[in-house]
C-alpha cells in the first residue's frame, strides 16, 4: 500500500460523519438520500463526505443509474488495519522484550544487591 | 495513571509527540536498559529478521549515540544523535536523526523517567523543529497511525465486524 493510499484512507477516516457513513455501508449498499436520512445534514453536505471516501477508495458506486447505491470497499481499510497492526506490533514488540529484560534485571538485583545504586548521582 | 503495558501518544504542544508506557521495574533499572548497548540490543528495534548491528553510547553531555539495525537480507537501517542532558536516572535529552531521514532536520527527543511505588512511568517526548515538520510526521501513516487514527479506525472496524 502506498503512503498516499494510507495518507488518504486515514484522512478519510479522520471523521465523524465519514465514519458513520461507512458504518451504515457495513451493513449493506445504500442511496445517497438512504445515507443522508440518519444524519442532520443536506444531501449535497452527505454528497461531499461520499466524494472523500471514494477518492480513498473506502466506497464504490453501484451501477443502478437511478439510485447509485454506494458499497462498501473493505480492501483499504483491511491494508490500513494491517499496516497499523505491524506499527503498534513494533513497538509493542520493543517494550514487551523491554519488560523481559528488566524482569530478568531485578532477579539479578535481588540475588547480587548493589547498595545504594545511582542514588546520590543527581 | 497508564496501567503497566498500555502505550499512550499524546500532542503536548504544536511541535510535540510524545509517547508514554508504564513499566514494572524500578526507574535505575529503566534508565540503564534505555542506555547500555549490551541491554539496548536486546530490546530496541529487534523485529523479525533484524538486528542490532551497531549500538553505540557515549553517554555524556556532548557524547554521541548511533545505531543500525540490518535485516536478515543486508538491508541497514541507522539513526544516531548526540546527549544534552542526562539526569541519572530520570531525564535523558538527545538530538536525532535518521541516516534516511523520513522528515526534514534533527528533532530532540526528551525521556522523563518517573518512579512510583517501584514502577516506572517512560514518557518520550520527541520535539521537531517546526510545527510543520510536527505535523508532517503526524500526517504521515505511521505516526498519526498511532497519534489519533487508531481509535477512529478500531471504532469502525468494530462496528464492520
Amino acid at each position: 500500500m502506498t503512503p498516499d493510499r494510507l495518507d488518504a484512507t486515514f484522512a478519510a477516516l479522520a471523521d465523524p460523519t465519514r465514519r458513520a457513513i461507512l458504518a451504515r455501508l457495513a451493513s449493506g449498499q445504500a442511496s445517497v438520500a438512504e445515507l443522508a436520512e440518519p444524519f442532520a445534514i443536506s444531501q449535497p453536505a452527505v454528497s461531499k463526505h461520499l466524494k472523500v471516501l471514494e477518492r480513498a477508495g473506502l466506497i464504490s458506486r453501484g451501477r443502478d443509474a437511478q439510485r447509485r447505491p454506494r458499497s462498501l470497499e473493505a480492501m483499504p481499510l483491511a491494508e490500513a488495519t494491517e499496516w497499523l497492526d505491524g506499527y503498534r506490533r513494533f513497538w509493542e514488540g520493543n517494550f514487551q522484550r523491554l519488560d523481559e529484560v528488566l524482569e530478568e534485571m531485578k532477579t539479578k538485583q535481588k540475588k547480587h544487591p548493589r547498595t545504594k545504586r545511582e542514588r546520590g548521582k543527581r | 495513571m497508564n496501567s503497566t503495558g498500555t502505550l499512550q501518544v499524546t500532542t503536548p504542544s504544536e511541535r510535540e509527540i510524545a509517547m508514554s508506557r508504564v513499566f514494572d521495574a524500578p526507574r535505575s533499572l529503566v534508565f540503564d536498559a534505555w542506555t547500555k548497548p549490551e541491554l539496548l540490543k536486546r530490546w530496541l528495534g529487534i523485529r523479525a529478521g533484524w538486528s542490532m548491528a551497531v549500538c553505540e553510547v557515549d553517554l555524556k553531555v556532548g557524547g554521541a549515540y548511533r545505531f543500525v539495525w540490518r535485516s536478515s537480507d543486508g538491508t541497514e537501517m541507522g539513526m544516531g544523535g548526540v546527549y544534552r542532558e542526562i539526569v541519572r536516572p530520570e531525564r535523558l535529552v538527545a538530538t536525532e536523526s535518521f541516516d534516511d531521514p523520513w522528515y526534514p532536520g534533527e528533532a530532540v527527543d526528551t525521556t522523563v523517567m518517573v518512579e512510583e511505588n517501584g514502577k516506572t512511568t517512560v514518557t518520550t517526548t520527541v520535539l521537531y523543529e517546526s510545527q510543520e515538520i510536527r505535523d508532517a510526521v503526524l500526517e504521515s501513516p505511521m505516526e498519526r497511525g498511532v497519534a489519533e487514527s487508531y481509535d477512529k479506525l478500531a471504532e469502525v472496524l468494530a462496528s464492520i465486524a
